[in-house]
């Protein structure tokens, strides 16, 4: 019974899914295996872009800088493969990443300035940054790195959600299970008890802000994977990764909800934008209805945050 | 390490502690001895919660040392406290809310099987541990809280009214592994307002006032009124009450609840609020006096009951309401109502402003000249005007106040307005309520303070556990019986 | 004599705290010392750094610097107002670009005066959605305009194939206003001086301006004392638009080429220049003076920068530092938010 409770959100996510992929189906009756593949392929940063972000989310900050950290990794990866190979180069950029995220986390324990301002801050600090390593989109991607996200090896089943599922596994499932998992929960759920309960407030944020650097790298990766070039321009990822964060069931204060529900979310958001595509509506318009959309899920979830407070 | 005569378990001596200018604790001190349970006890702002954050290690002190069997504490967080053998358990329990039991358990190390035998021996059945804790009502939390406390097999166990909100049956558990805890020879400190479960569970009393330790006695037969006595202590001189004519409240109540309601800590509060009348309230703390200022305020709505003004039935869904009827308030915290990086002026014409028609340019010969009578009026000290968080408490306070008295006053909602301020604030306090009461205005002036009452008020209400229980008349109330009242001990007897 | 030493250090730590109350209190005085020791420092150590000779200050340069210096302080006049509440518009510069844009492309089809009243229009929808979300529904105001300048910007984008084939026409009193000359100073300042006045008196001498302050420094004083805030934040969101549509409008007439990224740019050094103009991203505390001077330093520093030939991403990168650097130090000295 709990765990039908637990996970119902994630459950109805799960469902609403289905039936936008239904519609989509229903629009497009040709929309089959390299729909799923392009959906898939589109959503690989952003769904990046949205784990890290619920981390720091849970932890009961914000990172408004991952789409920055975003661009620094992307554009660092393209610079290096240009002289070395792909694994080292990938290697060190999820490095860079976790460097980046533990700066942010270092700079709001130390300072006592807000997540939220900090990062703000650090937004631009990053953009610089990788305007400063790449000024015009250029460098190069190993081409058995762009491979990896195309096509499907089962059927149905894209590469590049594969990539997603896994990668994200492999930096959370370990953490979740640890203390550190624990920690990061306890601290966004109520850091004065937390603090009570022995956990180290201090450490468990760097670390947090630490993992969503690496996951934000694993994006960065992802956008060059795409693209084949490094951009050091950062996209649009913000928004986009509160919003799926919110509509995921993570709670804007910390403490609640998981990974899957925002990655979930990612594919919900995005498949939006097919179905618009594919209904012939002006993709600038999509962009509005895609932003609206987003405005009035945050909206939502800054209603229930502040309902749940007053309780 | 003698086996025949053991060490004292906690052993905290001068003890001493300043915030600012403000001296919190100067000689405080507590020894638990093994197999006893010590309660500490002290009256409003006597330092208890300084003392318990320095031997919890929430706080460093200035002076004095903290000695857990005979080594000094590392203080510094309450973890390294856990870890030198003294674990506590606070009123709000420090179970993290979005997380189920065990994950609970595991954040701190607890052992599965002694927490799960002491949570079915304090009495909780079928408790399951992938439950989340925010999902479960209060009184198990705290259950838990100590559960999980007791097996962490501490040298002392310190229990912050642990008592409160829990159902009966439930007390009567906890004292009993309380005892059994002491029995096995820990030491137990136990903050209690409560005088019958001290009686049946402590050995022995530590009383706090202003900052000292003032006394350490057995519990036996009639220590109550001892405990009484020293807690209370020879108060330094408020003042007497002015001679004045006992005032007779006539024609209509300017306001009037009736079974006022807010769940779960309210749930029967009437009383008539007279034009010219200063009513008190007489309330330990939590004993739901906050929410019902909430309601009045308009802060926060009422789950039943009426309120009535002039007559008018009202309900307030935001404090412009509640000032648009005359009634205005001043919170017992001052953070809470003051701009602290603002000017006394500012402060104090803030009320000027808030409607919407009053957004255009200020009224500032009018302003300043308002301001400057409540200023007066107050005897508030301007030297630092510029910035009310230089101000002194006591003039913070007069502040807070200043405020409504130039907006003008018909119905005040003063609540605690002397906590943590000088004697001379004070002085100057009783006498302006006094004035605003006999030109017609209704007050309603909650204390934390109990000699207070005599001096300010007219009649008092004394509200305990959500109820209003007793109304008694101010002039004449003795401080002993408003003590007893606020305790609950006159309805005790009342019933027995 | 260990005595002494600590009474010593105690002395010490008030004169110093003094010193960051007094900054605090009176933030203009020490910038603009600042601001005149940069522009020494821009020609006698930058300027023959780069090109071997010292430069000097003409009158031309310094109608150049004030004249840049005007938008940017405009919409730092969003980021002040907005900061007192301890919000924040980040909508600001996408504002700017559509009342620009839709002010050039209207123009030819209805007219300057239509043209100006919809661009203004614009900026005051933008600014009441904003105000809507922060005050009402209590979005997190760095998210709500973030969002709302997103979901703008799709609309200038579709708005922009509407009026594609229509052509742009640069109203004249906007190039007057944004390039003249009179009496060697720009003619912006006959708008700016004015505006100026205005958010200054709206800040110290009316109702509104005290609430913004009361909001900003403690949002439950402000409602014990009977402010509905939600008012106070629509009304402010409001006025944030329309300032940033004006800036907008100046800049069009400055740059006299509207395009889909015009004041997009200017977003960043105008939350800077409030910042360093000693208002705090925490509520409670600003001065739009010190905003203006802080407009001028950016301004400065950015023409060094140039010499210098630093790369773009270095400045984007140095003004992010400069609101982390300042905001901390903020903390540091005031021992809270």
């Amino acid at each position: 019974m709990s765990m039908v409770r637990k996970n119902a959100w994630v459950l109805g996510l799960l469902a609403l899914l289905a039936v936008l992929l239904i519609v989509t189906k229903l629009i497009q009756p040709s929309f089959g295996a390299t729909g799923l593949e392009s959906l898939a392929r589109a959503a690989l940063p952003f769904a990046f872009a949205t784990a890290g972000m619920a981390i720091v989310v849970i932890v009961g900050g914000i990172d408004l800088s991952i789409a920055s950290i975003m661009a620094v990794c992307g554009v660092t990866a393209a610079v290096l493969m240009q002289s070395m190979g792909a694994v080292p180069a990938v290697a060190i950029t999820l490095a860079l990443g976790g460097l980046m995220g533990a700066i942010n986390g270092g700079l709001i324990v130390v300072t006592k300035v807000p997540d939220i301002v900090v990062t703000l801050a650090m937004l631009f600090v990053w953009e610089g940054v990788a305007l400063l390593i790449l000024e015009t989109p250029g460098g190069t991607v190993a081409p058995g790195l762009r491979a990896l996200i195309n096509g499907s090896l089962i059927p149905f089943l894209p590469n590049a959600l594969l990539v997603i599922v896994i990668a994200v596994a492999l930096v959370w499932v370990p953490v979740r299970r640890s203390k550190l998992g624990l920690s990061i929960y306890a601290v966004g759920s109520d850091e004065l008890a937390a603090f009570r309960s022995g956990v180290s407030v201090g450490w468990t944020k760097v670390a947090a802000y630490a993992l969503a650097g690496v996951l934000a790298a694993m994006g960065g990766l992802s956008l060059i994977m795409l693209t084949g070039i490094g951009e050091p321009v950062p996209g649009p990822y913000l928004l986009a990764s509160v919003a799926a964060v919110v509509l995921g069931g993570v709670m804007l204060g910390g403490g609640r909800g998981g990974l899957l529900g925002p990655i979930i979310a990612v594919f919900i958001l995005r498949i939006i934008r097919t179905i618009l595509t594919l209904a012939n509506v002006d993709p600038n318009v999509t962009t509005i209805v895609e932003g609206v959309v987003m405005v009035a899920v945050v909206m939502l979830g800054a209603v229930l945050t502040y309902r749940g407070r007053r309780t | 390490m003698s086996r025949t005569e053991p060490q004292a378990l906690l052993d905290a001596t001068g003890v001493a502690k300043s915030f600012g200018a403000v001296r919190a604790l100067t000689d405080a001190s507590l020894h638990v001895s093994p197999g006893e349970v010590v309660a500490l006890m002290g009256a409003n702002g006597a330092g208890k919660s300084t003392f318990v954050k320095i031997i919890t290690g929430a706080l460093r002190p200035d002076a004095g040392t903290v000695l857990i069997r005979g080594k000094p504490a590392q203080v510094g967080s309450p973890a390294q406290a856990r870890r030198s053998g003294l674990v506590p358990v606070y009123q709000e329990p420090s179970l993290i809310p979005d997380l189920d039991v065990a994950d609970n358990l595991r954040l701190g190390d607890t052992p599965v099987e002694p927490f799960r035998h002491w949570v079915s021996e304090l009495g909780i059945e079928g408790l399951r541990l992938d439950h989340m804790i925010a999902d479960l009502p209060l009184a198990t939390l705290r259950i838990l809280d100590l559960a999980r406390a007791i097996a962490a097999e501490p040298d002392v166990l310190m229990l912050d009214e642990m008592t409160a909100a829990l159902p009966t049956d439930l007390v009567e558990k906890v004292l009993k592994t309380v005892r059994g805890q002491a029995d096995e020879g820990r030491g137990v400190i136990y903050i209690s307002h409560r005088f019958t479960e001290i009686q049946e569970l402590c050995d022995s009393a530590t009383v706090l006032r202003d900052g000292r330790t003032v006394g350490d006695l057995k519990i036996e037969a009639g220590a109550e009124e001892q405990v009484v006595e020293l807690m209370l202590g020879a108060k330094i001189d408020l003042g007497k009450a002015a001679a004045r004519a006992r005032h007779v409240n006539e024609g209509a109540p300017r306001l009037s609840a009736r079974g006022l309601a807010v769940a779960p800590k309210v749930t029967d509060v009437s009383f008539d609020l007279y034009p010219g009348e200063v009513l008190g309230v007489v309330a330990l703390e939590g004993q739901g006096q906050d929410e019902v200022f909430e309601v009045l305020s308009g802060f926060r709505k009422a789950t039943g009951g009426t309120l009535e003004v002039d007559g008018d039935a009202v309900s307030f869904n935001h404090p412009s309401q509640a000032i648009a009827k005359g009634l205005t308030f001043v919170p017992g915290d001052r953070a809470e109502a003051l701009m602290r990086e603002r000017s006394v002026r500012e402060n104090i014409a803030l009320p000027f402003s808030a409607r919407l028609r009053d957004w255009g340019p200020l009224k500032g010969r009018q302003e300043r000249a308002r301001v400057a009578h409540a200023i007066e009026k107050l005897q508030i000290d301007t030297r630092a005007q510029g910035e009310v968080q230089r101000l002194s408490g006591g003039n913070q306070q007069k502040v807070t106040i200043g405020r409504w008295l130039a907006h003008g006053v018909e119905t005040l909602l003063l609540f605690d307005p002397t906590r943590g301020i000088d004697v001379r604030t004070k002085r100057q306090i009783y006498p302006l309520v006094r004035e605003l009461a006999e030109q017609g205005a209704a007050v309603l002036y909650y204390t934390s303070e109990l000699e207070e009452v005599p001096l300010a008020c007219d009649r008092a209400v004394v509200i305990f556990n959500g109820r209003v229980v007793d109304v008694v008349d101010a002039a004449d109330a003795d401080e002993q019986t408003l003590m007893r009242a606020a305790y609950g001990l006159t309805e005790a007897k009342a019933a027995s | 004599m260990s005595d002494t030493r600590i009474h010593a250090e105690a002395a010490e730590e008030r004169g110093l705290v003094r010193l960051g109350r007094f900054l605090r209190d009176n933030p203009v005085i020490p910038l603009i010392f600042f601001l005149i020791l940069l522009i020494f420092a821009h020609f006698y150590i930058v300027m023959p750094v780069r090109t071997g000779r010292t430069g000097a200050l003409s009158a031309f340069w310094v109608n150049n610097l004030i004249k840049f210096a005007i938008p940017l302080a405009m919409l730092a006049a969003c980021q002040v107002l907005t900061m007192l509440t301890a919000g924040i518009d980040l909508s600001a510069g996408i504002v700017a670009t559509i009342a620009a844009f839709v002010c050039a492309t209207l123009s030819p089809l209805i007219g300057v005066p239509g043209a100006v009243a919809i661009a203004m229009a614009c900026g005051v929808v933008v600014g009441l959605v904003n105000g809507f979300g922060v005050g009402v529904v209590r979005v997190h105001p760095l998210i709500m305009t973030l969002g709302t300048g997103l979901i703008a910007t799709g609309c200038l984008q579709v708005y922009q194939r509407f009026v594609i084939s229509t052509g742009t026409l640069v109203p004249e009193f906007l190039v007057w206003l944004g390039t003249g000359r009179t009496a060697g100073l720009p003619n912006g300042l006959f708008l700016f001086l004015p505006f100026a006045a205005f958010i200054l008196w709206l800040m110290r001498f009316t109702g509104f301006g005290r609430l913004l302050f009361a909001l900003g420094s403690n949002e439950n004083a402000a409602k014990l004392s009977g402010v509905k805030s939600w008012q106070v934040f629509l009304a402010l969101y409001a006025l944030s638009g329309v300032i940033a549509a004006l800036a907008g409008l100046l800049y069009l007439g400055m740059i006299r080429t509207p395009s889909l990224q015009l004041a997009n740019p200017l977003l960043l050094p105008s939350v800077a220049a409030a910042v360093i103009g000693g208002t705090s991203i925490f509520g409670g505390r600003g001065s739009f003076a010190g905003a203006i001077v802080g407009a001028l330093i950016l301004r400065v520093i950015d023409t060094m920068l140039t010499l210098l030939q630093m790369p773009e991403g270095a400045r984007i990168a140095l003004f992010g530092l400069i609101i982390l650097l300042v905001t901390a130090l903020y903390v540091r000295i005031t021992g809270s938010r």
